[in-house]
């Protein structure tokens, strides 16, 4: 598009750019490369793989679930909110996405830990230990994921503007029509974009969970544990870590795919 | 119809204070340069902005005062403003039939109210189109239509030719006044068009630096400017108006 435009870039940029693209793909490729094709099926489709794979997309869906209770709402306190307050919570919001997930981890520990307060009131209340339970693959992905979501819909919602809903309710809608009818559906865009993203980062999740979790086949160990696991030599070799890799990989490719598919889709 | 506004709204720098009355059927133009709060008032009836005291009331139901703020949705007031924001997930028809909804009829009901008002705009091809794909003209026509189908006790209508071209504001002017008097709706408009104003309403208010400098009626007004901008807008007519006279 560039010579579309008359707009070009200097030349010695190139170099650099193509490095770049050589940076994110070269890996993958030799990813590729180092695959063991004529076992690659039976490592995808191992009793462990296949577990691990169930826990996590099982797990990941209940994240973005909990994700998209919490976080619709929350883009929507923070994009009808002041200009300050706005401000204060995506920096807040933005906490996640800098912080080594392996620190959130740590935290998720120490805030529902069985010595913690508030471990001890679950244990009270509900008989249940938090940590190194399925439950806690689920808090540890939504609290990295949740960002995406919300930032994604925020955004989405501030585009819109407030123009629609002030037109609405002068035509006598209520507060909950203008949301359902009105609201919503404008930020669809953001929201479909955030779901996937936030899917995917928690899928992708390890630091907090290996923390916060554990790394228990069946119970705890996702996708990402059990790559890290096979590679280590534990209970599976080489292969079956590159196996369960591209498999992820494939995940992660469908689900960008999905996202460039939505975008041209996007309310017109 | 009768509303009863004795406002003030604190603005950065001034306060807007005004006091006036639209009687039923009637429709009152607010005149005066930019900035000088014309919206603010529009926006304090509406119920999209706050007043800080004084008192604005319809029909024996107080919409606001320096303690209660009824919620716009409640106050049975319509705006047609400058952008017409038709929702841009629903198509003309549904956009129409939303303002019927939101007022209380049925959702079928509410879309064949809307087919009857895009048949009388001669805008039935229209019906499935959205916004993204209609004129600026047009869409101003299904906003309108959207706004009365709503039937609201008074319609606000803020500036809505401003970004039309000359031919779609003179003809989007000549349905507006044919559709309040079809629908004996009272309205308020804003505008800084001679021509507007003179096609529209029957009282004027200048507004300047948030007070009102003069009222009356639109010819006694037009024909005494209190100040320079309504000798500059009184400039803008032709001697002998062609078809614009009330």
């Amino acid at each position: 598009m560039a010579s579309d435009t008359g707009l070009r870039v200097p030349a010695f940029t190139l170099a650099p750019a193509v490095l770049g693209v050589a940076l994110l793909i070269l890996p993958l490729l030799a990813l590729l490369g180092r695959a063991s094709w004529s076992t690659l099926w039976a490592d995808a489709t191992s009793e462990q793989a296949l577990a691990a794979l169930w826990l996590s997309l099982r797990t990941g869906v209940a994240a973005t679930a909990l994700c998209v209770v919490l976080g619709v709402p929350l883009a929507l306190v923070i994009a009808r909110s002041g200009p300050k307050i706005a401000q204060l919570l995506r920096a807040l919001i933005a906490v996640p996405l800098v912080l080594p997930p392996m620190v959130g981890g740590v935290a998720l520990l120490f805030l529902f830990g069985r010595t913690s307060p508030i471990g001890q009131l679950i244990d009270e209340l509900w008989g249940i230990t938090l940590p190194f339970s399925t439950a806690a693959v689920v808090i540890a992905q939504s609290f990295v994921a949740l960002p995406f979501l919300v930032l994604s819909v925020e955004g989405s919602l501030r585009a819109a503007g407030t123009g629609y809903e002030q037109a609405a309710a002068t035509l006598g809608a209520g507060r909950w029509m203008v949301l359902s009818r009105i609201t919503l559906p404008l930020a669809a865009p953001g929201l479909v974009a955030g779901v996937i993203l936030c899917f995917a980062r928690a899928i992708g999740e390890f630091g907090a969970t290996a923390l916060f979790a554990g790394n228990a086949p069946g119970v705890t160990q996702t996708m990402p544990l059990a790559i890290y696991t096979a590679f280590n030599g534990a209970g599976a070799g080489r292969d079956t870590a590159v196996a369960l890799s591209l498999l992820l990989l494939g995940t992660a490719v469908l689900v960008l795919l999905c996202v460039r598919a939505w975008r041209p889709g996007a309310i017109k | 119809m009768r509303l009863l506004a004795n406002l003030q709204v604190q603005r950065t720098g001034f306060e807007v204070t005004a006091e006036f009355e639209v009687r039923s059927g009637s429709t009152l133009a607010i005149m005066g340069p930019s900035g000088a709060g014309k919206s603010t008032i529009v926006n304090a009836i509406a119920g999209t902005q706050k007043i800080a005291g004084g008192r604005i009331e319809l029909d024996g139901t107080i919409l606001a005062d320096s303690q209660r703020h009824l919620a716009p949705h409640l106050r049975g007031v319509g705006l047609l403003g400058q952008e017409p924001h038709l929702f841009p997930h629903l198509d003309a028809a549904r956009n129409i039939a939303f303002g019927a909804h939101a007022s209380g009829l049925a959702k079928a009901q509410a879309l064949a109210t809307a087919h009857e008002w895009l048949a009388r705009l001669g805008l039935e091809e229209l019906a499935a189109q959205r916004p993204a794909a209609l004129s600026g003209g047009q869409r101003q026509r299904i906003a309108l239509a959207r706004a009365l189908a709503a039937r609201p006790k008074l319609l606000l209508i803020d500036e809505p030719f401003a970004s039309l071209d000359v031919e779609a504001a003179m003809d989007m002017r000549a349905l507006v006044r044919e559709e309040l008097t079809r629908t004996s709706t009272s309205a308020i408009v804003i505008s800084h068009s001679a021509a507007d104003t003179l096609a529209l309403a029957d009282q004027l208010l200048v507004l300047e630096r948030g007070k009102i400098v003069d009222s009356g009626s639109v010819h006694e007004v037009f024909a005494t400017p209190v100040n320079r901008f309504m000798r500059a807008v009184v400039a803008t007519l032709p001697a002998n108006p062609p078809g614009e006279q009330p």
